[in-house]
């Protein structure tokens, strides 16, 4: 048996395995500012609970070891419950993937060309979806042309759900409530940025255009190969963080403010709406929609879809953006 | 049957981790690792989705030199509902990890029992 | 094509429009906005029905240049008609009553984020009935989702905001079940519109191919969208989130999101999966079982709530058992009784969390029984709307529960097996319902003792909207309970056309 390491409370692997357990949190301590908000009442109110979990773990031990046998009963009872949660928890994923284990080892083996899932649609993509949407991006076609109620669903998913992070994170200046002007006072880390760090600066001199530039050429190049307004845009917005963190909310605000935010994001979506509206319209209604297809493999070519990518990449870069200050300070 | 898996390696891997994913989205308690069991059951689903859309031998959906041929590609299908599938779960992602935030500042734990608890009892008082 | 038939779809673009726009506006344009897209929205529903009514039959609408199996496709028919507007009619009278305490609970720079949900719920509703595509109700069902989560925490207090990440975490759990069923249904008929795909399931069906993946995409699939509408084992998260959301949100959660959710399921049971292929596979028994346990559990959960709102969302978790036994019955009356009971329980649900608002106001804006004593006199009017809406969930003659109640004794005598556990669970949980409404309408009736902690003895008026929100929801109760004979004959003719 090897002897227990003297310094082992401390040691790295028992803090991970902790951290493993979900018994200590890793946030506590070490973040760059340990947010103070209201803490007075709900400090204390925690260091109370804790406190009188502690009391009650300490109760349920005396009682355990003195009191009649119902209390030992219950002390036991609630360990026993939790060994019972786990194991339960074990037994529910355990029954969950055999389940679906039995069903697909009832499916089609993977990589046939006969299976159900190949049939006539998958075929007319692949045969008719260069003529009749212009796109050399077969799936790029499929999503913003055949499937397009879809992919504008899509994008009021994103849309939305940056809405619901504003009502949560976005602290107004101009609040009444006196926790919101204490939350921004303390939120506001720019104190805390390192200010000019001269190494990150020279980087993200280097590589923020080369970001940028990849970013747009994955958006216009959407119909044309892999890529698309969502990828595209993605690396769009992380350009926009990289520069953000070398040179700090000042510049930034230069270029990019909640106004710039709404306004593009509202332009680029109500383009989106009012195009898919006319294409859906005319289309239903057996018109000619009058948009030309272009050359295929041209990069002006396939009708709508790529000012489609281009919105959706303006979407997504200023949503990623947005999430990403909001996170971080709860405003832009 | 096991002959079947075997076959169907990527399905079988997708529906482990949905299982592992699902379980530890319902039953842990920490809410970080409930998101991060989010994630994996989402994933899993984009990696059986892509599986079944893969045919063997065949290529990307992306014309290549004016073959259109359907021997020649994969089903496209299942990669855009994957492609569409994906920014829905970074959506819900976001939301949740905001959420946490919030609680966490208010609440100064991540245990959602714990929250529950300290919850009500700011309610009473 | 006529230009009436594409009113589904501008219904749909035109609440998606107006949550795009609204972003950029203050919060009272957002608000003005909000409430007019939901009055003209309604008017283009009534438009659809109103033509399906008089041609006698469903259509197809091309979402885009390509027909039936390549491209999205929207469908209308009686039932879709009739369910748009009447949720369009619910949420407009839901956001008119909640107007004031809206106003309150939320920050006033982020009232207009507010709108924006109430928009996109709107359409995402809209699309959950008219959508003839599987991809796309799963989509629709994420914005629901997350805008259901955003009108529960917009009131940032504590006990919103764990009710928001509780109700976050059993809806992913519910998508991510119904998507991988989505999936594995994908993969045996490689179709993701309802049509083509019921046909390739019927063709499945009769060669008796793929019976273990059928059985479990319709019980991954039911299980899904039964989490998401809060049926009794996974109920967990309702008294919470409608308990301390906003009052406009309380009522649109209970009313409309998880009958959304109900619609949709009805629509993949007839649609896709087919409604034959679940009564001999006996899914529909485990719905019933769920259903039934759900009725007594759930209304003896109310009973011992002091809280008067949890309560009254306890007693959502009652109703939807009742919905979900309807459809477990397995019978063409079960499910005409469980869609009447959609409509009944979404006017009634959001008439009781609405007329509630109008009783707290009057009592210092506690909730609790005590403080409630004699509420009905000090605000009269909400009193009575909260007495109209207790009658009717217990099922009082001349109102809609009424109807429903007896729809679903009738259906039931039709199922030999079934028939005698439905009664008695019928009489049960009718009686359960009875003890705690009824108790509490006759603790607003009741005088004030003199121990009761002080409250000013004024009579409180509500402000216009609030009273003509309650007016109008009884009115809503009413019709549904009195003329009931023209409402239950359209659901049975659009549920002949889902078929």
């Amino acid at each position: 048996m090897s002897r227990r390491k003297d310094n082992y409370e401390t040691s790295r692997w028992l803090k991970f395995k902790k951290w493993v357990d979900g018994e200590t949190d890793p946030l506590s301590t070490g973040m760059e500012a340990i947010p103070a908000v209201m803490e007075g009442q709900m400090r204390e109110r925690r260091k109370n609970f804790a406190l009188r979990k502690a009391y009650d773990e300490e109760l349920a031990r005396l009682s355990a070891e003195h009191a009649d046998k119902t209390e030992i009963m219950k002390a036991r009872g609630i360990r026993n419950f939790q060994k019972f949660y786990k194991i339960m928890s074990v037994i529910l994923c355990l029954a969950i993937i055999s389940v679906l284990l039995w069903t697909i080892a009832a499916l089609p083996v993977t990589g046939g060309a006969d299976n159900p899932a190949n049939n006539e649609v998958a075929a007319r993509y692949i045969e008719k979806g260069l003529q009749e949407t212009g796109a050399v991006n077969i799936v790029t076609g499929m999503i913003l042309d055949y499937r397009a109620f879809d992919t504008f669903g899509e994008s009021c998913v994103l849309f939305i759900a940056s809405c619901c992070v504003l009502v949560l994170l976005r602290l107004d200046a101009d609040s009444k409530n006196d926790n919101i002007k204490k939350m921004i006072a303390e939120s506001d880390d720019r104190l805390f940025e390192p200010k000019d760090d001269i190494i990150l600066q020279k980087c993200a001199c280097v590589l923020v255009p080369v970001i940028m530039i990849f970013g747009i050429y994955i958006v216009l190049n959407g119909h044309l190969s892999p890529g698309g307004g969502f990828s595209g845009g993605a690396v769009l917005g992380s350009g926009l963080i990289l520069y953000l963190n070398a040179y700090g909310y000042g510049k930034m605000s230069r270029l990019f403010t909640e106004k710039v935010y709404r306004r593009t994001t509202l332009c680029a979506l109500t383009f989106y709406c009012l195009a898919k509206s006319y294409s859906f319209f005319t289309g239903a209604n057996h018109l000619e929609s009058g948009i030309p297809t272009g050359t295929p493999g041209a990069i002006l070519s396939s009708g709508l879809i790529l000012p489609l990518n281009i919105c959706v990449g303006l979407v997504v870069a200023c949503t990623m953006y947005a999430f990403y200050t909001l996170f971080r300070k709860g405003g832009m | 049957m096991i002959q079947h898996l075997s076959l169907n390696i990527e399905e079988t891997a997708a529906v482990i981790l949905f299982g592992v994913g699902f379980t530890i989205l319902l039953l842990h308690r920490n809410l970080i690792k409930k998101i991060m069991g989010m994630n994996i059951m989402d994933t899993a689903t984009y990696l059986f989705l892509a599986s079944k859309g893969y045919i063997t031998g065949r290529a990307v959906p992306i014309v290549a030199d004016g073959v259109q041929e359907v021997s020649a590609y994969i089903n496209p299908v299942p990669s855009g509902l994957v492609l569409t599938g994906i920014v829905v779960s970074v959506s819900t992602t976001a939301l949740m990890l905001s959420l946490t935030i919030r609680l966490y500042e208010r609440y100064h734990s991540l245990d959602l029992d714990e929250i529950l608890i300290l919850a009500k009892e700011e309610e009473q008082t | 094509m006529s230009f009436v038939q594409n009113f589904p779809f501008f219904s749909i673009i035109l609440a998606m429009f107006s949550g795009i726009v609204s972003s950029v506006l203050p919060g009272k344009k957002a608000r003005n906005l909000s409430l007019l897209m939901i009055a003209v929205t309604t008017a283009l529903s009534a438009g659809t029905l109103f033509f399906c009514l008089r041609t006698g039959e469903s259509y197809t609408y091309m979402m885009g240049h390509f027909p039936a199996p390549w491209g999205n496709e929207i469908r209308a028919g009686i039932l879709e008609g009739a369910t748009a507007v009447f949720f369009g009619v619910v949420m407009f009278l839901a956001v008119l009553g909640g107007l004031d305490h809206t106003a309150e609970d939320v920050e006033e720079k982020k009232l207009n984020l507010f709108y924006i949900m109430i928009d996109l719920m709107l359409s995402s509703l809209l699309a959950l009935v008219y959508t003839n595509d599987l991809f796309t109700a799963y989509v629709f069902v994420e914005i629901n989702t997350i805008a259901g989560c955003g009108l529960i925490m917009i009131r940032q207090k504590g006990r919103s905001m764990s009710a928001a990440i509780r109700y976050m975490i059993m809806s992913q759990l519910g998508s991510g079940l119904f998507l991988i069923g989505l999936s594995i249904l994908y993969d045996i008929t490689g179709h993701l519109l309802m049509s083509p795909a019921k046909e390739s399931v019927a063709a499945l069906a009769a060669a008796g191919d793929y019976r273990i993946p059928m059985l479990v995409i319709m019980a991954v699939i039911g299980v899904g969208l039964a989490i998401k509408s809060g049926l009794y084992p996974f109920h967990y998260w309702i008294p919470d989130t409608y308990g301390y959301a906003t009052p406009t949100a309380s009522a649109v959660l209970s009313g409309l999101v998880s009958k959304g959710y109900i619609f949709l399921l009805i629509k993949i049971f007839y649609r896709v999966l087919g409604y034959d292929n679940l009564v001999s596979s006996q899914m529909v028994n485990v719905l019933y079982v769920f259903g039934i346990t759900g009725m007594v559990m759930g209304s003896l959960h109310a009973i011992h709530e002091t809280d008067t709102r949890r309560m009254t969302a306890y007693s959502s978790v009652a109703q939807i058992g009742y919905i979900y036994m309807g459809i477990g019955l397995g019978t063409q009356p079960g499910m005409v009784a469980a869609v009447f009971h959609i409509f009944t329980h979404s006017a009634t649900k959001a008439l009781l969390f609405i007329s509630a608002v109008g009783l707290y106001e009057a009592s210092g804006d506690k909730k609790d029984y005590i403080s409630l004593r004699g509420a009905g006199y000090r605000n009269p009017l909400a009193g009575i709307g909260f007495t109209v809406g207790s009658l009717s969930m217990v099922g009082f003659p001349m109102l809609s529960g009424f109807i429903s109640k007896l729809l679903f004794a009738t259906s039931a005598l039709e199922s030999p097996h079934k028939m005698l556990p439905t009664l008695i669970v019928l009489a049960v949980s009718t009686t359960l319902n009875a003890v705690y409404f009824l108790r509490l309408v006759i603790t607003l009736y009741s005088r004030r003792r003199p121990e009761d902690a002080p409250i000013s003895e004024v009579k409180v008026r509500s402000s216009w909207h609030l009273r003509l929100a309650i007016l109008c929801f009884i009115a809503v109760n009413l019709v549904l309970g009195m003329s009931s004979q023209p409402i239950v004959q359209a659901i049975t003719d659009g549920l002949a056309m889902f078929g």
